[in-house]
């Protein structure tokens, strides 16, 4: 059967078996847990379906969820093709509305498309030069990556605290110190029929370009190139520096630009509100998804019903929130098991075509 | 390779008549009916962090248990709930598919911009946010709010702090210089010095309000400084409570009753009383009435309590303690009542003038009384 089945297919073929071969495991294993917890797990099955993708409301409490997570697993998937580990999307998406809620205030008679453009590149740029930091730093003096993106997220979070009470504080925040409102005027608006926000447009739009240019611009295959083998991209006089600052600029400014949404979708201010731990549920959602831009968006989604589903667990079940944790951790666990499944399956699948 | 392509298969197979039976659940309509109870009054609550925290939220939790327990009232909840698009989610959801008729989200950020968007769609339910900040004319006719004069209970804690403490320093962590915690370092702080006036309170803010590394860090520097009786605005006490216990020092608690984190050393603490507010609140709806815009009270009202004395608090000092929460019963005492100065010397209360409880100028509060050692700008 394998013969007829075309190379490239074979190739999108394995990774898709794979990911929905973990997944089932990962349900029957949660499955067990539900059950040791004394609820019925087909029920609970059930309920999450049904508070996830059951009804019209539960789809949008769905992909509400999913829209800043598809840019801010951005942050952490981009710079996977460069081989590197960035966690620092959770500082991305403070900086990003923090600055895009200064410039919005800066700006009080523009009219609202100004504003909001202006806010989406002010979020895009701050979120990119945050992550650029973390970037540099690995390039020019070689500290991890990994360390220092996630260190940056705290001084992020502090510089934003120490801001929203201080120079930009509205002195009305009293108990809860925020930057004065954007205006009604410059929030951004719902998607036509629905209930949800444009964030969701975003998030796709952002996955699909950061997929066209990893996979088919020059930019991206040099990326790939050096994410392989640093040395023989530098032997072939690739850029290596400038690729990692710049995808790592690219890659902040996904988390930017999903902090300016929530500042101009939903909070009108920046506060400490910004810090919902987008950025660290971002990282899954580019693990789970193999750091494939174009993965993200499913992924995302199946991570928002879990999330949406919560809500009802703990209505309908009486189980804590952390059994929607529980469940990502086992999701997370088994995928990164599944990992040494790669090539096994397609050197079986070789076999079978000669 | 057969192996496991039969494997997969199977799997196929099975996923897709789950998937199957489960989409056929979906169409069902099930909303309201699943709790076979229409004539219960549907109460909802949405809390910010965890029910069990030894804190804000358990005090909460433990208001929405008290109701619960009605056989009248079906109550539900959700914990760690983000103040962000998610709440605005889980309130429509609480409403359209547990039918709730009044939600409680109880943390303070769920007010603006979350109730006051979700309220006006739904017109007929009555959203109770816990913190104050309903104003007349400006928020939805179905919102209200609600809080308690915690700090008188915090005013109390000072005393029992000041009169058994041995060197006289208290310590207080606290998470950010924001009017509500403030008024409590002052409370406990003029609750102390108004028996020993030499008393002098060291605060340390976090920055946050959980932040359990921190708390615990702030803790031991407190006692490395001399303090010996140890109280926090944070969210969860338990980090502190706990690492007081441990470094042999005394402390009062806060939001509820964590006796049992610190059985040696909890010497009382100010304590919230949800359930009597729940209850209240459950009362109203099931007469049908529309509940208040605004309901505030302290010790009088009984919304805020005092955790029992531990047993080596001195009699001597009881009746101290217990003199001033006569006089709150009583209606007959004010705190702020001048002269005041704050902690760099300047007059902020003028002698033979008072502000009372409910003064909206407290609700500004941004310095700290004399015998406080710390700044707001910290």
């Amino acid at each position: 059967m394998s013969v007829a089945v075309p190379q490239i297919l074979n190739k999108a073929l394995e990774p898709f078996l794979i990911i929905v071969g973990s997944l089932t495991v990962s349900m029957v294993l949660f499955g067990i847990f539900v059950a040791s917890a004394g609820a019925d797990p087909f029920e609970v099955y059930q309920t999450m379906y049904r508070a996830a993708f059951g009804t019209s409301f539960s789809w949008q409490n769905t992909l509400v969820r999913a829209a800043p997570l598809m840019l801010t697993a951005l942050c952490t998937a981009l710079p996977g093709y460069l081989g590197l580990i960035i966690i620092g999307g959770e500082g991305a998406v403070v900086m990003g509305g923090l600055f895009a809620a200064i410039v919005a205030l800066t700006m009080p008679t523009a009219p609202p498309i100004v504003v909001l453009t202006t806010m989406a590149l002010a979020g895009m740029v701050a979120g990119g030069v945050w992550l650029m930091i973390g970037g540099a730093l690995r390039h020019y003096r070689a500290v991890n990556e990994t360390i220092s993106s996630l260190l940056l997220n705290y001084i992020a979070i502090a510089l934003l605290n120490h801001l929203v009470t201080s120079t930009f504080r509205d002195p009305e925040s009293l108990n809860h110190p925020s930057t004065h409102h954007i205006g009604e005027a410059n929030m951004i608006g719902v998607i036509p029929g629905t209930d949800l926000h444009w964030g969701l447009v975003f998030g796709i739009v952002a996955c699909v370009i950061a997929w066209f240019l990893m996979h088919h611009t020059v930019f991206g295959f040099a990326s790939r190139i050096a994410g392989g083998n640093v040395r023989a991209a530098q032997v072939a006089g690739l850029p290596v520096g400038r690729l990692i600052l710049t995808i790592c600029c690219v890659a902040g400014a996904a988390g930017g630009l999903a902090g300016m949404l929530e500042v101009a979708a939903i909070h009108g201010r920046a506060n400490d509100t910004l810090n919902a731990n987008y950025g660290y549920a971002g990282i899954l959602v580019a693990f789970v998804a193999r750091n494939n831009p174009l993965a993200i968006i499913p992924v995302a989604v199946l991570l928002g019903g879990i999330r949406a589903s919560s809500g009802l667990l703990q209505r309908a079940h009486e189980l804590p929130d952390a059994t929607v944790l529980v469940m990502q951790g086992i999701i997370f666990l088994v995928i990164l098991f599944s990992e040494t499944l790669y090539g096994r399956f397609a050197k079986l699948q070789k076999q079978g075509a000669s | 390779m057969s192996e496991s392509r039969k494997l997969t298969r199977r799997q196929v197979l099975q996923g897709t008549a789950a998937a199957g039976a489960l989409g056929m659940l979906g169409n069902l309509e099930w909303i309201g009916q699943a709790w076979g109870a229409a004539d219960k009054v549907k109460m909802g609550f949405i809390f910010v962090g965890p029910r069990d925290d030894y804190g804000y939220n358990q005090a909460h939790f433990e208001g929405k248990a008290a109701v619960a327990k009605l056989d009248w009232v079906k109550a539900f909840d959700e914990e760690k709930v983000p103040e962000t698009i998610e709440v605005q989610k889980t309130m429509e959801s609480m409403v359209k598919l547990d039918g709730a008729q009044v939600l409680f989200p109880t943390s303070f950020g769920y007010f603006d911009p979350h109730i006051i968007k979700v309220a006006p769609q739904f017109p007929n339910i009555q959203f109770l946010h816990c913190g104050g900040l309903y104003q007349e004319g400006k928020h939805p006719k179905n919102v209200g709010s609600y809080f308690g004069f915690i700090d008188e209970s915090q005013y109390i804690a000072g005393i029992v702090a000041g009169g058994m403490s041995k060197s006289g320093k208290l310590g207080f962590v606290a998470a950010k210089p924001i009017p509500q915690v403030l008024r409590n370092i002052n409370n406990y702080t003029l609750g102390a010095r108004s028996i020993r006036p030499n008393c002098t309170t060291n605060v340390i803010f976090t920055g946050d309000w959980s932040l359990p590394v921190r708390e615990a860090e702030a803790t031991n520097s407190l006692v490395d400084q001399g303090i010996d009786v140890i109280t926090c605005h944070v969210d969860s006490p338990k980090v502190v409570i706990t690492t007081a216990e441990k470094r042999g020092i005394y402390c009062t608690g806060y939001h509820c009753n964590q006796s049992k984190l610190a059985p040696k050393g909890y010497l009382t603490g100010a304590e919230w009383n949800w359930a009597k507010v729940y209850m209240d609140y459950a009362e109203m709806i099931r007469k049908g009435q529309t509940a208040p815009h605004l309901v505030r009270g302290g010790l009088k009202e009984g919304i805020v309590k005092v955790s029992d004395y531990n047993q080596v608090v001195t009699d001597a000092v009881r009746k101290q303690a217990d003199a001033a929460k006569d006089k709150f019963m009583g209606g007959g005492m004010v705190v702020y009542k001048g002269p005041i100065k704050d902690n760099t010397g300047r007059v902020v209360i003028a002698a033979g003038k008072e502000h009372v409880q409910t003064d909206i100028w407290l609700e500004s509060m941004d310095w700290l009384v004399e015998g406080v050692i710390g700044s707001t700008k910290s």
